[in-house]
């Protein structure tokens, strides 16, 4: 039995030690009931919306004029109803909210929007983001609440590009981005402030109490960096965090655990092989389609995903099921690859490498190094390839020694969004944006999809929109720019006990502070 | 006379410091012209992949990256000369303020790591001089020894792997508990393991270089009158034998600062600690000059600098250094 003056000696002691963590920490330590901690393994360089920072929306800090609701509908935020167009296409006009504050205590207004669309324009201010809004041409204050971007070409997508985030004006004082203070100092309209950033360590955001939607019931959100995914699962397991993102595989160990469920996000996130135009072997069409019957889209998925992924055939995913063609497939069917091939004047040569003209059918793939996913996927395909007689050489390097070979060698490329298909498949697949950059780098050239990838964005006819990315899709099967592999299947593990998810389709960019599980943390609760 | 040897001692060292200090930005900026990495890739991170080449262009020469290398140094020690040490890439933020929010925490961890193996260096050092030949001084100087080719990263994730992850004693990495909580108590649990490998990493060089200056002093004739007289062995040798023995050790601490620098570079690499040297490696990666030569300059000035303070306690503390 225990002594009662030992247990309240011991207590006195568990007091004074309580008290001695109190003083010694500043803050003040909130409920866990109102306090979510995530791990994330990337950290942004900076949090500025002009510098790149969640350029497909859903910040958490800043709001955007419109942003996605879980179908990826365009909502108004910041504007006050849907962005509407002139009739030529070429003029939105977009009435804005009233009564929004920053984080600052500054009001929100027409001339904020102005100054940050401007800014983004501005080559002396040298955005990243700038070559993504292309299509405009001027934003202007046209009202007490309203102003007007005026477009240089007509561009039916173009609300999908009002989710940037909006800076305070006051902020923007001209000159080169890369030294401005909102960098790290983040001013904002959105549901949380930045209290704390901590590099390569964690950011700790807090509710903003004056939102316009309503004050976010989690009062703290930390989001801790943790690069290492066997380190983070570790700590997910010792229930070090609420939630993180982990590989697949990683993530199915959680699957049986009490207390945690593994969210499995369809995402527009594709793995594919680019096959640039100018080589004289991935630029025959015949390889080009043998290549895609031959490949085992499935296999792989099973075997080096965990099953977690689709089969891609071309850069629209299934997820976007308006403009989806279900038709636009590949079945995997190496009988009929070889078939293309000898028809094609592809014949084996001695050594099992086919031949035409006497050149053998053989080029080089590179992949990013550091990416495990694109070494496996890179392996996976030359084995495949092999198969039907064509020999594939990898290359893992670094993307600055990969970009100037883009236009003679294959590269295992991502990317991708759930948004419109416009903003996938234009700069990958139209003959304007061969060798520009990463965009296009085969230098693919169709003049049915081009004419397709025309309409799409000129159409305000979402009927109109969606017969001509199918058309395209179409002819993506016949005339096939590239071996599309997969779309990832983005997984997270979650501590039970909160409510608000909702399942969403991922982009490529996703994490803790963008799209992913968390994307409406607003909205959550205890 | 002591205080004017100080003085012509600071300033002989300041004239040889400042074409030092000029040469080694000057290399830096040569290093990073012949390196492989292209700034341009940092600053855009992914949105590379969708940007146009005209608007990459563009940007180039916005940022001054198309100028050539002397072009670009000549810029940066304009700058650096008239106080503006430039605008950090890697970071967003000014070079000024990434090494005031970092370089206190560098400085804990170096400072604790230097007082930690001093006093035991000494401590050490004092047993097995004392007691040559004994089972102390023989486990001491067999484990020193192998110690001396130890690198310190894998001395790092030895103690990860023992103290954090076998034994999960102490925290493997950062400065602070997940949720930001637990004040002066958690950094300075998070400090034990770092700050410990910096010591036993420097340790080796410290505990045979005072053992040895240790056993010669106490062969000398005025111990040997010490003990003569009959004085307790503690007074004979804290007292007779020990000050002699410093002025050599002192002189190593301040040759071993190098080592110490490197040392933190690669303690801070494997402890995710957010210190001036962690920032260094990013900023080697991604070519962000402004960064890497404010850090290199720090890193040399604190060498010529501990080398300089280690002479000037050496005249202090003896008096026949200024009499040549």
């Amino acid at each position: 039995m225990r002594s009662p003056l030992r247990s309240l000696s011991r207590s006195l002691v568990a007091l004074a030690v309580g008290l001695g963590a109190l003083t010694a920490c500043s803050a003040s330590d909130e409920p866990a009931g109102d306090s979510l901690v995530l791990a994330d393994p990337y950290e942004d360089d900076t949090l500025n919306p002009l510098m790149g920072f969640a350029e497909d929306g859903m910040s958490k800090i800043f709001d955007g004029l419109v942003t996605h609701d879980a179908q990826r509908k365009v909502v108004p935020a910041l504007a006050a109803e849907a962005p509407k167009p002139s009739q030529d296409g070429l003029t939105w006009t977009v009435r804005l909210r009233s009564g929004v504050v920053f984080h600052d205590g500054s009001t929100f207004g027409p001339e904020d929007v102005v100054a940050t669309y401007r800014t983004l324009l501005d080559p002396a201010a040298a955005s990243p983001l700038a070559s993504s809004y292309q299509m405009l041409k001027e934003v202007r204050q046209t009202g007490p609440d309203t102003v007007e971007f005026r477009l240089r070409h007509q561009y039916a997508p173009f609300p999908h590009k009002l989710v940037l985030g909006i800076v305070p004006s006051e902020k923007l004082t001209g000159g080169p981005l890369e030294s401005s203070p909102l960098n790290t100092r983040p001013v904002g309209t959105g549901p949380y402030r930045l209290a704390e950033w901590r590099r390569g360590e964690r950011l700790v955001l807090t509710a903003n109490e004056r939102y316009w939607g309503g004050a976010p019931a989690i009062k703290r959100v930390t989001v801790l960096f943790v690069p290492d995914d066997n380190t983070r699962a570790q700590r997910m397991r010792r229930g070090d965090f609420d939630g993180t993102v982990l590989p697949p595989a990683l993530a199915g160990t959680f699957a049986r655990r009490d207390g945690m469920t593994v969210h499995g996000h369809d995402s527009a996130d594709y793995r594919g092989v680019m096959l640039p135009q100018k080589h004289p072997v991935t630029g025959d069409l015949a390889i080009r389609r043998a290549l895609n019957f031959a490949v085992n889209r499935e296999g792989m998925i099973k075997a080096l995903l965990a099953g977690r992924g689709t089969p891609a055939y071309t850069p629209v995913p299934p997820a976007l099921r308006e403009y989806a063609d279900p038709g636009a497939v590949f079945r995997f069917d190496p009988d009929e690859a070889a078939r293309i091939l000898d028809a094609g004047g592809w014949r084996t040569g001695p050594d099992g490498i086919r031949v035409k003209d006497g050149r053998q059918a053989r080029f080089t793939l590179m992949y990013p190094a550091g990416d495990s996913v694109r070494k496996m996927l890179a392996d996976a395909f030359a084995s495949d390839a092999g198969r039907v007689g064509i020999k594939v050489d990898l290359a893992g390097l670094g993307w600055d020694a990969i970009e100037p070979r883009m236009d003679r060698d294959a590269v295992l490329m991502g990317g991708g969004t759930p948004l419109d298909p416009d903003l996938v498949a234009h700069g990958l697949l139209h003959s304007s944006r061969a060798e520009d950059g990463f965009n296009n780098p085969g230098s693919y050239r169709d003049e049915v999809v081009d004419k397709a990838l025309e309409r799409g964005r000129a159409s305000l006819d979402p009927s109109e929109r969606a017969d001509a990315y199918r058309t395209m899709q179409r002819r993506l099967i016949e005339n096939p720019p590239w071996v599309f592999l997969v779309f990832l299947e983005h997984t997270y593990v979650m501590r039970d006990g909160w409510s608000g998810y909702q399942p969403v389709v991922d982009p490529h960019v996703h994490g803790v502070l963008t799209w992913g599980p968390w994307w409406n943390l607003e909205k959550w609760r205890r | 006379m002591r205080l004017r040897a100080l003085r012509r001692m600071a300033l002989v060292r300041l004239a040889v410091a400042v074409p030092l200090l000029l040469a080694v930005s000057a290399v830096v900026f040569l290093l990073g012209a012949a390196s492989p990495f292209d700034p341009i890739y940092q600053y855009y991170g992914t949105r590379i992949f969708t940007a146009a080449e005209a608007d990459v262009a563009r940007t180039r020469e916005a940022l001054g990256l198309d100028e050539p290398v002397w072009r670009q140094y000549l810029d940066w020690l304009h700058g650096a000369i008239t106080g503006d040490w430039g605008i950090s890439r890697t970071f967003g933020q000014p070079v000024a303020e990434v090494v005031a929010q970092r370089l206190p925490w560098t400085l804990l961890l170096a400072g604790a790591g230097l007082a930690l193996a001093v006093l035991i260096a000494l401590a050490l050092g004092i047993i097995t001089a004392w007691r040559p030949g004994g089972w102390v001084d023989r486990a001491v100087v067999a484990v020193a020894h192998s110690l001396e080719g130890l690198p310190t990263f894998l001395l790092g994730l030895g103690a990860i792997a023992a103290f954090a992850v076998a034994l999960p004693l102490l925290p493997a990495g950062g400065v602070s508990d997940g949720t930001g909580q637990g004040g002066v108590a958690a950094t300075l649990r998070h400090l034990a393991l770092p700050a410990l490998v910096l010591a036993v990493a420097q340790l080796p060089w410290l505990i045979l270089t005072l053992r040895q200056q240790l056993l010669v002093s106490l062969a000398d004739d005025h111990v040997t009158a010490a003990r003569a007289r009959g004085l307790p062995e503690r007074t004979v040798v804290l007292r007779h034998g020990l000050p002699v023995a410093l002025l050599p050790f002192v002189t190593t601490v301040g040759t071993r600062l190098p080592e110490l620098v490197t040392g933190v570079v690669l303690v801070e690499e494997v402890f995710s600690w957010p210190g001036v040297a962690e920032a260094m490696v990013k900023a080697g990666l991604s070519v962000d000059y402004p960064l890497l030569v404010a850090l290199t300059l720090l890193a040399t000035a604190a060498v010529l600098a501990g080398n300089l303070l280690a002479d000037m306690a050496v005249v202090l503390l003896d008096p026949r250094t200024v009499r040549r």
